[in-house]
């Protein structure tokens, strides 16, 4: 191919002369493997172009490229390379994407190749081979397990502002876009009888049994291709290659309608009752995701039994400078070179405690990679031919800054070597993996067999293990223990499988000597990568007293890393069993949490962001509201229009100045739907009410309505309303809008709990109705127009209700109330006709100079008129207290009146409700301002009570307020201090009457 | 139908129901049926039912149930109560006829603006409610109605025809976020 053909193919973030480059993208691809090799895809890492096939990662890729050095290390900035082929990496961690799709700290190593991907290293400056922060490394020994809680601990005001912005901006991963994030993400609910974690052979054993039997089973894995380990060794599982078993048997598991193949899902967690967390990377391995698509879904399934069959993830021993970028666990070098045809190197050692290691020097010798040689811990290994292979030998450093160049190797005779290798694959044994199964506190336990913890006995309710995830390491165990698994869970729950005919799979017993760390007296020997924790932290960790697991893993960090410790926790615990001299049993793990891996905070939201945080709900005028341009606020889920601005209206006090005048002065219309409606029906419905309410309903009239308090049980004010009886067993209570659920709550908790015996029947009715309030000395006037029928006070009086029609025929309800303190109707029509009700009156009121007023409007109205709301309603105020506690009968028993007696809601000096006024006419008031005596210094010992509401009145010119004043109904004249520290205002005020506005109350019953 | 000069809307605040068609899934505005609770009263459950039942013509359906016969549905929605339906344009004083028929046996509250119904077909509406509900969507067979919490909200489903046929009550003032739930969840597998 000339350079000509290759640029023709490039895009514009490969360049020709990166082209040139690309002919090295075979510098280490080897042969075979699952890739696509008739396709190609372009991307780039820190800006260089570079080609890989579909089937590849970004590790396989870039090692295929000869890329080696991927990225920094968290406090040390040391250079670091892959170590693994899965979710479990702790080195290579690179920012995806760009722009506002930017995403930190993800793994190179589950990174799908698209066609133009684009990566960047992370934790460098200026660049990944040249880091200034790298002299980090140099002050090493400053940086130990507790530097920081030992240094930074004075002088205190420095840690904040001087010592804890530069350690962020020293130690850290990658950095956020501090953009919006453009995707969208679902959540979602599965059903099955069993759920089946990991798609390897025992999950593949596992799903097989259990779809051919006909059981609804989900088998869900991280991967993009199904097979685990299958896919990344050379085993023959019956007469095929294990990869082709694991297509085989993936291809008639998708052809059965009752087994739910989810691959790039990812279980995250298991929760009560059989429920797993599953993240599904819906488009992740896309360019762009799709219009209309998301990103990721997480989902929620719902088993009857689970299956964990999530494998075992391959450990590293420990030695000096183990972290130079080459250096990788051996089962990953296999994986990388069966799977993906990639090597980090030509010349590759293996150092090993265990024959499976030993897979690693087969396979690589068969796609032709040099061996440089076979480190083996063990004296007694099963001697290998055609290599050189050391036994009893230990690897004890390596060379190479940016890159492994050698290995230095104390043999078993005590001879120090120097072994010239481009790569080394390390293999310390297998630990299952327990994670799953650990979240509910279940401790794993330790099998010396495998020298591993396996899990243990207290598992989640319904879930048993398969597997190597159980500690079943060998191919052939894993098959049998998967399908034996998958039946004996269906079993369970009365399904019968039978176990499919397996075929023929390696089943060696793995032979393994423990080693954790080599034994070393000078440098660094890392055991946790990602957090840079060395042995010497553990011992030092050990040396200052914290030996158990969870102070080892605070204070050195171990673990806490995003891979939460997948390949280093246990050598860690090794290490300080070693130190302790307790066996690792008895060190103990910590505890495994969910996630099992990251998970976007995006996608715990799903489609609960931004605008769409929570649904809204729309009044029935809304439109209507909408196009006279209205301000709108949101008051629980409703959108409630909060002033309607006129031309020529600047601010909001003008638009609400002129809404409280037209009211008062003519009529005012207001979309009241919003408050809590709940339909009471029965032979015992006006009894019920009056076990609700503080207050006698028992003898209220038909076609009456009365205002009521209801008490919570322990005496406090819990909501006011009204009830209208339409019939004597028939009433309509309304609520606040606020406490509209909760009232409903509580009343169905009363005849469901409290009263079985009662005939009472309730449902809600607040959305069925569009109510409107039409307030001020027009109110009559205005709603003649409307209503067919008679309404003037001798057939309507104050305090009536009625069904009536409307506009020629229509049904509807009226009711003469009044929360402005005006002469008052609320009229309710079914709410499709809301919309065009509220144009007839709009219409109506135009001759009378009315207008449709909003939340804030009502707000003053009701201030002004010492009606109490939501601001005094707050949960910690009694009937007393509100100047309402002649409404609590004594002579019937209704809830919360009897703790409504307690002596100290009685005392002389309880809070009253009060109304206040600026003694400066133009003085400002602040709801929130405490009341302090004249002279009095303002602290809490002299707090004489609260403002709760403030508004400016337009009707008297000046701020009028609502507040808790001790003994307040007997202070009325005095003169008084508000005192708002908050804002820094302070205001002399004078007690008065709440009632600022028509105080006998002539103009509702007018 | 009575008459009156006021027009009304439909819960999506149109003049006529929105149809929204996403893939193979159609998300149909469906104002035209009228809604009633029908609660039996204590004491009274062998008088409820007969005039129940004299009224719709066949039985009131089990817990978990809906059925359909003639003008009339019934579905179940709590422990001796029930959503009546029937067609608006003849029905929609719907309160007072049932009432009528049940009389001192039944309290009956008219629902029929309380709720906005969207119905759902499409051979992959399964996928859709997936995406919106903890419902075991695949297992729900025609004549099978639930509560489920969708988008935040409190709504009966009801399937219509297993696989493919569902109807979703939602809160009418939230119809517009309801909506977009069910269309985004449409897209999701369109």
């Amino acid at each position: 191919m000339t350079a000509n053909q290759m640029s023709g193919e490039m895009n514009a973030v490969f360049t020709p002369s990166d082209s040139q480059g690309s002919q090295k993208t075979t510098v280490n691809r080897l042969a075979g493997g699952q890739i696509d090799r008739s396709r190609r895809l372009r991307f780039t890492f820190d800006g260089k172009g570079y080609l890989a096939h579909p089937g590849d990662t970004l590790a396989s890729a870039l090692l295929a490229n000869g890329v080696r050095l991927m990225g920094r290390s968290f406090k040390y900035h040391r250079p670091r390379g892959v170590i693994s082929s899965g979710s479990e990496e702790p080195n290579a961690l690179v920012e995806l994407r760009s722009g506002a799709r930017r995403e930190p700290n993800t793994r190179a190593t589950v990174i799908e190749m698209f066609d133009g991907l684009e990566a960047t290293s992370q934790n460098r400056w200026p660049s990944l081979s040249f880091d200034a922060m790298g002299v980090n490394d140099l002050l090493s020994p400053f940086f130990a397990a507790g530097f920081y809680y030992k240094t930074f601990m004075w002088p205190k005001a420095f840690w904040e502002k001087l010592y804890e912005p530069i350690i962020r901006r020293a130690a850290g991963l990658g950095s956020l876009s501090m953009e919006a994030d453009p995707d969208a993400y679902d959540k979602g609910f599965l059903h099955c009888d069993l759920l089946v974690v990991g798609a390897g052979p025992s999950g593949l054993a596992a799903a097989l049994t259990a779809g051919r039997s006909g059981a609804r089973v989900i088998l869900a894995d991280e991967d993009f291709r199904l097979g685990g380990r299958l896919n990344a060794e050379t085993l023959a599982v019956g007469d095929q290659s294990g990869a082709d078993w694991a297509a085989a048997t993936v291809a008639e598991l998708a052809s059965m309608p009752n087994v739910r193949l989810m691959t790039r899902t990812t279980i995250i967690g298991a929760f009560d009752h059989g429920i797993y967390g599953a993240l599904e990377r819906v488009s992740d391995h896309l360019a762009v995701t799709p219009k209309g698509k998301v990103r990721q879904t997480l989902w929620r399934i719902y088993s009857k039994r689970a299956l964990v069959c999530a494998g075992a993830i391959e450990r590293p021993i420990a030695f000096v400078n183990n972290d130079r970028p080459g250096i990788m666990m051996a089962g990953a070098l296999r994986a990388y070179a069966n799977r993906w045809a990639a090597t980090p190197g030509h010349r590759v050692a293996v150092f090993t405690n265990n024959d499976d290691g030993l897979r690693t020097v087969a396979d690589l010798r068969a796609k032709g990679v040099q061996i440089a040689a076979v480190i083996d811990s063990r004296p007694d290994a099963p001697a290998l031919s055609g290599v050189e292979h050391l036994r009893g030998a230990m690897v004890i450093d390596a060379k190479g800054r940016l890159g492994l160049s050698s290995i230095v190797v104390r043999t078993a005779s005590g001879d120090t070597r120097t072994i010239p290798c481009d790569a080394l694959g390390v293999s310390g044994g297998w630990n299952p993996n327990v994670g799953l199964t650990c979240h509910h506190r279940s401790r794993p336990v330790w099998n010396d067999g495998i020298a591993a913890f396996v899990p243990g006995n207290d598992l989640p309710a319904g879930m048993t293990v398969a597997g190597a995830a159980v500690g079943h390491l060998t191919t052939a165990a894993a098959l049998r223990t998967g399908a034996e698994g998958a039946a004996a869970a269906l079993a369970d729950i009365g399904h019968s499988a039978a176990l499919p005919d397996l075929p023929r799979a390696e089943d060696d017993a793995p032979r393994l000597t423990p080693l954790w760390y080599v034994p070393h007296k000078k440098g660094r020997a890392w055991v946790d990568p990602q957090n840079d924790v060395t042995v010497k932290d553990v011992k030092l960790a050990h040396q200052e007293g914290y030996r158990s697991v969870e102070h080892l893993k605070r204070y050195t960090t171990l673990g806490m890393a995003t891979d939460q410790g997948k390949t280093s926790n246990v050598t860690g615990l090794a290490v300080m069993a070693a130190m302790t001299g307790q066996t690792i049993q008895q060190t103990g793990t910590t505890i495994y949490r969910p996630p099992y891996t990251p998970v976007p905070i995006a996608a715990f939201a799903g489609r609960s962001a931004k605008e769409d945080f929570r649904p809204k709900r729309l009044t029935p005028s809304h439109k209507w509201a909408t196009e006279q341009g209205a301000v709108f606020v949101e008051v629980g889920m409703w959108m409630r229009a909060q002033w309607f601005p006129k031309p020529g209206e600047t601010t909001w006090r003008q638009s609400v100045d002129r809404e409280v005048l037209a009211t008062r002065g003519s009529v005012g219309i207001c979309d009241v739907t919003t408050l809590g409606k709940i339909d009471v029906q029965g032979t015992d419905a006006a009894e019920f009410l009056n076990r609700i309410y503080a207050n006698p309903f028992a003898k209220l009239g038909v076609g009456k309505v009365r205002y009521g308090i209801m008490l919570r049980e322990d005496g406090m004010v819990m909501d006011d309303g009204t009830a209208a009886r339409l019939a004597e067993d028939h009433f309509v209570v309304t609520t606040t809008t606020a406490n509209a659920v909760g009232v409903y709550r509580h009343m169905e908790y009363c005849r469901q709990c409290l009263w079985p015996d009662m005939d009472v029947q309730l449902i809600s009715t607040t959305e069925a109705w569009a109510q409107f309030s039409v307030a001020g000395p027009n109110a009559r006037k205005l709603l003649q127009k409307i209503v067919d029928q008679d309404i003037s006070n001798e057939a309507l009086p104050y305090m009536g209700c009625a069904e009536v029609t409307v506009m020629g025929g229509l049904r509807a309800r009226i009711f003469r109330i009044s929360f402005s303190g005006e002469l008052a109707y609320e009229i309710a029509v079914p709410t499709r006709y809301g919309d065009g009700l509220i144009r007839a009156m709009a219409d109506a009121a135009k001759e009378f100079g009315g207008v449709v007023y909003g939340t804030e409007a009502l707000g003053v109205m009701r201030i002004e008129k010492g009606h109490a709301a939501g601001n005094e309603l707050n949960g910690t105020t009694t009937a007393l207290n509100l100047g309402m506690a002649g409404m609590v009968n004594k002579k019937k028993d209704a809830i919360g009146s009897t703790l409504s007696e307690r002596e100290g809601l009685n005392q002389p000096d309880a809070l009253n409700l009060v109304g206040f006024r600026p003694v400066s006419k133009d003085a400002l008031m602040s709801a929130g301002s405490h009341f302090i005596n004249a002279g009095a210094e303002a602290n809490a010992a002299n707090d004489q009570g609260y403002m709760t509401s403030v508004a400016w009145s337009p009707n008297l010119g000046h701020y009028v307020g609502l507040g808790f004043l001790k003994n307040g109904a007997n202070r009325k004249g005095e003169r008084l201090r508000a005192v708002c520290p908050v804002k820094d205002l302070e205001t002399e005020v004078e007690v008065v009457s709440a009632h600022f506005i028509d105080p006998e109350g002539e103009r509702l019953r007018a | 139908m009575p008459e009156h000069r006021l027009k009304a809307l439909t819960p999506l605040a149109q003049a006529r129901p929105v149809i929204t068609t996403v893939g193979r899934i159609t998300i149909a505005e469906n104002p035209d049926v009228a809604l009633a609770s029908l609660a039996q009263r204590r004491g009274r459950e062998a008088d409820f039912t007969q005039r129940a039942e004299a009224l719709l013509g066949f039985a009131l359906p089990a817990p978990g149930h809906a059925v359909q016969g003639g003008d009339w549905g019934a579905i179940w929605t709590g422990p001796g109560q029930w959503f009546l339906e029937a067609p608006f344009a003849s029905h929609e004083d719907i309160a007072a006829m049932v009432k009528n028929a049940v009389t001192d046996a039944g309290s009956v509250t008219e629902q029929t603006d309380a709720w906005v119904r969207f119905d759902v077909t499409g051979r992959n509406a399964t996928e859709m409610f997936e995406r919106l509900s903890a419902i075991d969507i695949h297992r729900m067979q025609a004549g099978q109605a639930t509560r489920s919490l969708i988008e935040h909200l409190g709504c009966y489903v009801i399937c219509r025809e297993a696989g493919s046929r569902y109807s979703v009550l939602g809160m009418r003032s939230a119809a517009a976020s309801l909506h977009h739930a069910l269309v985004q969840a449409a897209e999701a597998v369109a």
